[in-house]
């Protein structure tokens, strides 16, 4: 055990695991806006999305890093290893990143219940005990909120635009709120991690979260639905149906012609 | 469907230089414009500060009256300094 | 990402008198800059709506089959190299169209010509993107066309064209050596990345001639352009410039180009070519290549499905003005 594990009680799979859950979430995200590149409503916005797409993937890259940098020799990889040698069940990321875009009201909704969510997260996180990851989220949190400003002007346009707009609007919030409590999940690594000083409270952060999501929605003439059922699952690797073929296509040339260069 | 209106997009390259007129592009209000200057003009690092015009506030003056309005420039030479003919023994002047 | 064999006929002029054809035909020939504002012969500002349009949809549409492997990119670092390259196409798509509005053209009124099929974009990006090879093949041959070609159209006589062009080649002059990057891993790769870089070259090398147009033997009458200082160079030339640089490079890559005519010409100092293949360019340009329907469904598509967004923001501004106002 090293000398941090000691004083910590976190081990390296743990650390391992908590770059993975956020670089993951990086990950799907940025590939599927990825999708979006050459398809935007209009030329700007198209420009705009891949920026949104290239700040994600490069976020993944350095989270996936430090992740694979865990552990001993047998048990280092490198971002692409884990990008493109994981299967679904070893993916970490939450359900809401890899839910379709849909039209560019999910797309964008999506958007900001992330980006929120994000720049809360890594606001806190450039105070991490675990330095490499401080170090990150200062890079990261500089992105995010650009990426809030956008979302978050796109919500309040779309939400009071047109009455199409507004509806499409809703109807991505009522698809897509129910995938936003696992966010928060307190689980037992969360904890430790906390404990060890390595990663926030996640209450507080959802309090928060809530504090700047749900005024900014009824600006928009927008509101979260009722209650009903709550996804859950990532963290453990319990994935919606869409990850598999998320990861069929990214992952298509690493596993057809293993071990190439490209 | 009518297009946007057409936003005229200048950046700074640096602190202590003048905004520089880059480009156009088309944006609902001044929010987005700036952010899609933002978006399509400093992809390389160009800026460190963006300013947007509606095209339609640019006002211009005639091409027609190139002649009339700067070539009475043209002989106002005693405006620039190489006018003046001293001495080579005179310094700092 | 261009093609010379875009460029049709100069537009004819109307109502211009030959006083006025001839003073700027003096400011053409001292080499001045012709601004949005300044007089123009209107066939001079068809014929640039027409070419700066052209090249601007090429660009658009030519996000597409790259686009093609942006979710399928083999590495983190080459899906965010072939991302940003994309992105650069439609930047440079957008600067274009700004540089055509200046002339008196809408945006909506382009991408309308472009989406009924009455405007043409370039042959190239109607030919499918098949294996990873391609995104290199790509980069290398028809970004390597596309730079011969927008180099000479960077001291174009009209101002911000000729701004356009220079952003453009600036920012493109990654887009080849990225692509050369790319076939350079294939083919000293596996044996499989090798026959798909051979493959793609393959594919990819007469569609790449084909980008500069027709022969200058056979090509509508350019002479116009040339006048006007739109167009700097023939057809022949620049695709002899352009072979002349790749062949080495394909020798490097140890690769072979498709035409068993290639000879170095002693004599002249160039490579000898055979003939391409014309029926087929005249073919992709009339529609009938192997993506035409595709690229240009895809566009629509976009466009179609973007239009309620364009609609909301349209209309949110005039909500969101109203108010301010009154305060």
């Amino acid at each position: 055990m090293s000398a941090s594990a000691i004083t910590t009680g976190l081990l390296p799979a743990d650390y391992r695991e908590y770059a993975l859950r956020l670089g993951d979430n990086a990950l799907i995200l940025g590939q599927r806006l990825s999708e979006w590149c050459g398809h935007g409503p209009f030329l700007e916005e198209d420009i705009a999305l891949t920026n949104l797409s290239l700040d994600l993937i490069g976020q993944a890259q350095l989270l996936l890093e430090l992740a694979g940098s865990q552990g001993d020799d047998t048990e280092q990889k490198t971002a692409d290893e884990l990008a493109y040698l994981r299967d679904a069940d070893a993916f970490r990321n939450v359900l809401l990143v890899e839910q379709p875009n849909g039209d560019f009201a999910h797309t964008m909704v999506r958007q900001y219940l992330m980006d929120v969510y994000d720049e809360i997260l890594y606001s806190e996180l450039i105070r991490s005990g675990w330095q490499p990851l401080a170090d990150i989220a200062r890079k990261v949190l500089k992105e995010i909120r650009y990426h809030k400003q956008h979302s978050g002007d796109w919500l309040w346009r779309l939400g009071q635009g047109t009455d199409e707009s507004h509806q499409r609007m809703q109807q991505a919030v009522d698809d897509l709120w129910f995938y936003t409590p696992e966010l928060f999940e307190n689980d037992d690594l969360q904890q430790r991690l906390q404990a060890a000083g390595v990663a926030p409270d996640m209450a507080s952060i959802q309090t928060r979260w809530q504090a700047g999501v749900l005024p900014a929605l009824k600006q928009a003439g927008l509101r979260p639905p009722e209650s009903g059922w709550v996804a859950t699952g990532g963290r453990k690797g319990h994935h919606s149906e869409h990850l598999g073929y998320i990861l069929a296509e990214m992952q298509f040339l690493q596993r057809a012609y293993p071990g190439c260069e490209w | 469907m009518a297009d946007m209106p057409l936003w005229e997009v200048f950046i700074r390259n640096q602190n202590g230089l003048h905004h520089k007129h880059v480009g156009s592009l088309h944006a609902a209000d001044e929010k987005m414009a700036l952010q899609n200057a933002r978006d399509v003009y400093t992809r390389r690092k160009e800026g460190v500060s963006i300013w947007v015009v509606e095209s339609r506030h640019v006002h211009a003056s005639d091409p027609q009256d190139k002649a009339v309005w700067f070539e009475p420039a043209d002989d106002k030479i005693y405006r620039h300094p190489t006018f003046y003919d001293l001495p080579d023994e005179v310094k700092n002047i | 990402m261009y093609s010379q064999g875009l460029n049709g006929p100069a537009e004819k002029n109307t109502d211009d008198s030959p006083e006025q054809l001839a003073a700027f035909q003096k400011r053409i020939d001292a080499e001045e800059k012709i601004e949005p504002r300044d007089w123009m012969p209107s066939g001079y500002r068809k014929t640039l709506i027409r070419q700066i349009s052209q090249h601007a949809h090429s660009e658009v549409v030519g996000q597409l089959p790259e686009g093609n492997w942006v979710t399928r990119a083999p590495t983190l670092k080459r899906k965010l190299i072939l991302l940003a390259k994309i992105q650069d196409e439609a930047g440079h798509g957008l600067y274009l169209y700004s540089a055509a509005e200046t002339l008196g053209v809408s945006r909506e009124q382009m991408i309308d010509d472009l989406l009924s099929g009455k405007a043409k974009y370039s042959s190239i990006f109607n030919y499918p993107t098949l294996t990873w090879a391609d995104m290199g093949a790509i980069g290398w041959l028809v970004d390597g066309a596309a730079i011969m070609n927008q180099v000479p159209l960077c001291r174009c006589s009209y101002g911000p064209y000729s701004r356009a062009m220079i952003r453009v080649c600036k920012e493109e002059s990654f887009h080849q050596r990225q692509g050369y990057e790319v076939m350079l891993k294939m083919a000293n790769g596996s044996p499989e990345q090798r026959r798909m870089a051979q493959d793609a070259l393959n594919r990819f090398w007469w569609p790449a001639l084909m980008m500069f147009g027709p022969s200058d033997k056979d090509s509508i009458h350019s002479a116009q352009s040339m006048k006007w200082k739109i167009k700097r160079f023939s057809n022949d030339d620049l695709r002899q410039k352009f072979i002349d640089a790749t062949v080495p490079q394909a020798h490097y890559l140890g690769l072979e180009i498709p035409d068993p005519e290639l000879k170095f010409n002693e004599e002249t100092g160039h490579w000898d070519h055979g003939e391409i293949n014309w029926d087929e360019f005249y073919q992709v340009i009339a529609g009938n290549g192997p993506c035409n329907r595709e690229r240009l469904a895809a566009r629509r598509r976009a466009h179609e499905a973007g239009a309620w967004v364009r609609e909301a923001v349209l209309a949110s501004q005039q909500k969101h003005k109203q108010p301010r106002e009154v305060a």
